[in-house]
């Protein structure tokens, strides 16, 4: 069994999601070949292939894949898919694009946001927000998963030497065309990755007041977060959701504030290894999965938590 | 232009679900059943459209049971002119969909389609991406913003990882909607009343000449181990005590 592995990538660097996705192909078992489409992506295909337990990575460079445009990334695995057992990616919102795409041309049923491997052809899977764990046997000849990243363990990023091919570009699908982002930089970590979370709710009152949060997360090395609720009152970004329909996060420590415990909440960060809530309601759902509860009016919490800290 | 709304019904995002005891499912006896919380999105959008002169017809489709066609029935009362509903009972999976889906585009013909980015019940997240692939349209994806153009383009915004993408893509396309595109109306009561006159066409996987036997068989469904409830903290000195020196994650 050959298992191909769709890298998340930047070109100049492969993003952490991959090495999850990796760790999950290694419970499938096999020789693992890892694809990246990019543009100017030389030195993600390097990184790749250092990747442990990478057999081969498979590199097309073309302009065309430089903004992972699903249409034109979808036509390239096609054409490579009929090689291989299964296909792989995690599940970030590139691989919840092109993956779909790619598996209806293939005529397979994709298996979405795996979190554990029982065999080569049987997932389990996260359904109704987390509440209900499916596990799935599928009939198709090639498998396309994508894979829930917090699941798996990393693999490291180094011990291996895989040789990088060239392949050709599958050509431009003529679809569509990216114009622009608005993205948002920052030195803090990377949600998905983060060693520690801090995230503000409808409680936060206002984006200004997420200050306060930075402030804490600066001092833990933490990346900030935040409800649903936050995001569409405009407090912070869309990329700051946490939950069933944003962002999955499982870090080692997941601070909540002023965030009630909706199930769509929970679904997002309850694997996270310690829960703290600071919430002035002591009835909130929240403190039913928080490790540390703290019933507190958040303004006179966080500046004490930013001092004690500074301690 | 025409436009296409795909409706799921759904179990309502309030509803605690329970997997039942025998592990063949979740419980959905008795009850809340809604329109997927993305789809109301998505039919608010063409309504939208509608009103604002750029779409002239609105055909909201769901598949499944019989009782999708209360579904219908919700966005027939927010606006859309008439309803299809393909009836089955098997349990229909993204793939099965998506061919479907592209059965009734191809008799109806529209200009765009609108699905939700995910069903909040199977979270599969794939359909609108299937069916633009069977029937090689461009895809815009978690979309939370959609200008049409005039030269056969749209411009949507796109809500990715790091933030906001805008890509254009060629009409026709397929859209899924995200959380911020737009917030859904409720239905007043006149037009609950006028949506029961509506038109709603049946049909099944037969007439539409596609097989929809599900592809993953379910093996079982269980419940995630259960999170217990930790201890409430006094004061931020202790908290940080804790977390310093039980939990060590600081
Ligand atoms: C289809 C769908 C998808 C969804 N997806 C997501 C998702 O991905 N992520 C997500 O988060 N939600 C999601 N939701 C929304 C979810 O149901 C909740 O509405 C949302 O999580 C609530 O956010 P919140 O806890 O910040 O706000 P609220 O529920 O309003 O809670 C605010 C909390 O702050 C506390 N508070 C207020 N003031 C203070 C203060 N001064 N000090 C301390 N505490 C204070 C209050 O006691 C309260 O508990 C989704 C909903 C639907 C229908
Ligand atoms: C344990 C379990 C048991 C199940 N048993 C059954 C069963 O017995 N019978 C059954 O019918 N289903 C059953 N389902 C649900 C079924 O598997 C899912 O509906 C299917 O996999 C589609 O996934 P999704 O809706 O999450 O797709 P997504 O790709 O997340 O859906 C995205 C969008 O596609 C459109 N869409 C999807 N489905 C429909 C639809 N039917 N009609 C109109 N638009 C649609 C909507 O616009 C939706 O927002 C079961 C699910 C689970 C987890």
């Amino acid at each position: 069994m050959s298992i191909l592995v769709l890298a998340e990538h930047d070109n100049a660097s492969l993003k952490s999601a991959t090495l999850h996705a990796v760790t999950a192909a290694q419970k499938i078992g096999g020789d693992i070949h890892i694809l990246v489409a990019g543009a100017g992506a030389q030195a993600a295909a390097d990184a790749a292939a250092k990747v442990a337990g990478v057999s081969k990575v498979l590199l097309a460079d073309d302009a065309i894949y430089g903004h992972a445009l699903a249409e034109n990334v979808a036509k390239l695995i096609v054409g490579l898919a009929p090689n291989y057992s299964h296909v792989l990616s995690a599940a970030t919102v590139n691989g919840k694009n092109i993956l779909p795409r790619a598996a209806a041309l293939l005529d397979v049923q994709q298996i979405s946001e795996i979190s554990a491997v029982e065999s080569a052809d049987t997932f389990v899977r996260p359904t109704y927000a987390g509440n209900a764990l499916t596990t799935v046997q599928s009939s198709d000849k090639i498998k396309l998963i994508t894979v829930r990243a917090t699941a798996f363990d990393a693999v490291a990023e180094t011990g291996g030497s895989a040789a990088v091919e060239k392949i050709a570009s599958a050509g431009d699908a003529g679809l569509s065309k990216f114009l622009g982002q608005e993205v948002q930089k920052t030195e803090r970590p990377e949600l998905t990755s983060a060693r520690i979370v801090v995230s503000g709710g409808r409680g936060m009152q206002s984006g200004d007041n997420f200050k306060m949060l930075e402030e804490v997360a600066d001092k833990l090395g933490a990346a900030v977060g935040a409800s649903r609720a936050a995001v569409d009152a405009g407090f912070v970004p869309n990329d700051y959701q946490v939950g069933q329909t944003g962002k999955i996060v499982a870090p080692e420590l997941y601070v909540a504030v002023g965030i009630s415990g909706a199930i769509q909440h929970l679904a997002g960060m309850k694997d996270s290894k310690v829960i703290v809530a600071i919430n002035k309601d002591e009835d909130a759902p929240i403190f039913q999965v928080a490790d540390y509860g703290l019933v507190a009016d958040l303004f006179t919490a966080v500046p004490e938590l930013v001092k004690e800290l500074n301690k | 232009m025409k436009v296409l709304v795909a409706v799921k019904r759904v179990i309502d995002a309030n509803v605690k679900v329970r997997v039942k005891a025998d592990g063949t499912g979740v419980e959905t006896q008795n009850v809340k059943m809604s329109m997927n919380p993305f789809c109301e999105i998505a039919t608010e959008e063409a309504v939208r459209l509608k009103e604002a002169g750029k779409v002239t017809e609105i055909v909201a489709v769901s598949l499944g049971n019989a009782q999708c066609a209360e579904t219908i029935r919700t966005a027939l009362a927010m606006g859309a002119d008439r309803g299809i509903h393909v009836q089955t009972d098997v349990e229909l999976q993204p793939l099965a969909v998506a061919k479907l889906l592209k059965a009734v585009v191809d008799k109806e013909q529209p200009g765009l389609v609108i699905l939700g980015k995910q069903a909040i019940d199977d979270d599969a997240n794939q359909t609108g991406q299937m069916l633009s692939a069977l029937l090689g349209w461009p895809q815009a994806t978690f979309a939370s913003k959609l200008v049409l153009n005039d030269n056969n383009t749209a411009n949507v915004t796109r809500e990715v990882d790091g933030g906001l993408e805008t890509i254009e893509v060629k009409t026709p396309f397929v859209m899924t909607t995200d959380l911020r595109l737009n917030e859904p109306r409720y239905a007043s009561l006149p037009n609950i009343m006028k949506a029961k006159k509506k038109p709603i066409d049946a049909l099944t996987p037969e007439q539409l000449g596609v097989d929809p036997t599900p592809r993953l068989k379910t093996l079982k469904v269980t419940e995630p181990p259960k999170r217990s409830a930790g201890i409430k903290v006094k004061s931020v000195a202790e908290l940080v005590d804790k977390l310093k020196n039980e939990a060590k994650v600081i």
